[in-house]
């Protein structure tokens, strides 16, 4: 695959860096002298000196032909005029985008973005994986579904709490997938108990998610 | 009308001052706070420190309710951005966005934004200048009425 990768930093060249090992062609666009050549000696003639926002630049990096371009500058604007520049005036199949502001995730995604990747929010996961006081931890976002897949543990008080599955009202658009107890994995059926400190793990809409947490967690 | 101008640099105090005079009602935002002082003291509108691709600082300038938003920071990319949230996220109207690369300014004109890309206006006035204005074009011209 050809894969442009606008921007330098140290997210550009350690992508840069595994996309080479790969076996990929990489180029990194980089407009700071430095970095550009610090780059180069490090990789080889993988680096073009620019500015990836401009059109001329991409053009010149061969961007029409890119099957992927991703763009990691620090800078969220950047990253998105980048990528639409890619997708709008290049045609390139598949644009990633790195964010910072994690808010920016809804905006990208309206914008026409393919993918983005937060920092933020992934050490965020890692953090709420981390720690067991956690309601509701967002296991992973099925975005284009607004579909979300969510853990958390029955409380005491959970009006849930010693009820069969098949007995307890949900939030709408809400499953449950599967419970874990004493380290052992329980795939619910209907008659299926649920106790206070399980583990529960549950498909559910976005909207609804709120309304699951306090039925879960209720204190 | 309710318009919300982000960047307060010498065109967007211009146009903020001018705008509040005219009786509408203005919010400007900049991301330094040394910026306002470029505003008039008669200027009564807001003045609001922030970025302006923060949903939260547009929603305090009062985005939601804004007729007009116009972008003319000194960062092309900020002005699309911020203008795109404005017209997609925040359904504004009427929404002007300055763009001095002209490349991007074609880019983000197709894409439906409006667009005023003061380097191609200089060079067309300087060009002008130099070779004199070329023929206006009326209706007569063109082969109308």
């Amino acid at each position: 695959m050809y894969i442009v990768v606008a921007g330098g930093g140290k997210v550009g060249f350690y992508l840069a860096k595994a996309l080479v090992n790969e076996g990929h062609e990489v180029l990194v666009i980089e407009k700071d002298k430095k970095k550009s050549a610090l780059i180069g000696e490090e990789l080889g003639s993988v680096v073009m000196r620019g500015d990836a926002c401009e059109a001329a630049t991409l053009a010149e990096a061969g961007a029409n032909r890119a099957d992927v371009v991703v763009a990691v500058t620090g800078d969220d604007e950047d990253n998105l005029v980048i990528c639409q520049m890619a997708k709008r005036k290049f045609n390139v199949g598949r644009t990633i985008a790195r964010i910072n502001n994690p808010k920016n995730e809804t905006i990208f995604k309206l914008l026409g973005i393919d993918a983005t990747v937060s920092s933020t929010n992934l050490i965020l996961a890692q953090i709420e994986q981390e720690m067991p006081a956690q309601a509701l931890i967002h296991r992973i976002l099925l975005r284009d579904a607004g579909l979300e897949l969510v853990e958390g543990i029955v409380s005491r008080n959970s009006p849930l709490s010693g009820k069969s599955l098949k007995d307890v009202r949900l939030p709408a658009e809400t499953k449950i997938l599967l419970m874990m107890r004493e380290r052992a994995a329980i795939v619910p059926i209907g008659t299926t108990e649920i106790n206070a400190g399980d583990s529960v793990i549950a498909l559910t809409k976005s909207e609804h998610e709120a309304e699951l947490r306090k039925l879960l967690t209720a204190d | 009308m309710r318009i919300v101008i982000l960047g307060c640099g010498r065109v967007g105090a211009r146009l903020a001052n001018r705008l509040h005079a005219q009786g509408h009602q203005v919010a400007i935002i900049d991301k330094s706070p040394d910026a306002f002082s470029r505003l008039s003291p008669e200027f009564g509108g807001e003045a609001i420190l922030g970025t302006g691709i923060d949903g939260e600082v547009l929603e305090q300038a009062g985005i939601e309710q804004a007729d007009v938003f116009i972008t003319v920071t000194e960062d092309d990319n900020i002005n699309i951005m911020a203008s795109q949230m404005a017209q997609l996220i925040y359904r504004v109207k009427k929404v002007i966005t300055r763009i001095y690369d002209p490349a991007r300014e074609k880019v983000f004109r197709e894409l439906g934004l409006t667009t005023v890309c003061p380097t191609e206006m200089t060079a067309k006035l300087l060009r002008d200048k130099l070779v004199g204005a070329a023929p206006a074009t009326t209706p007569a011209a063109r082969g109308g009425r």
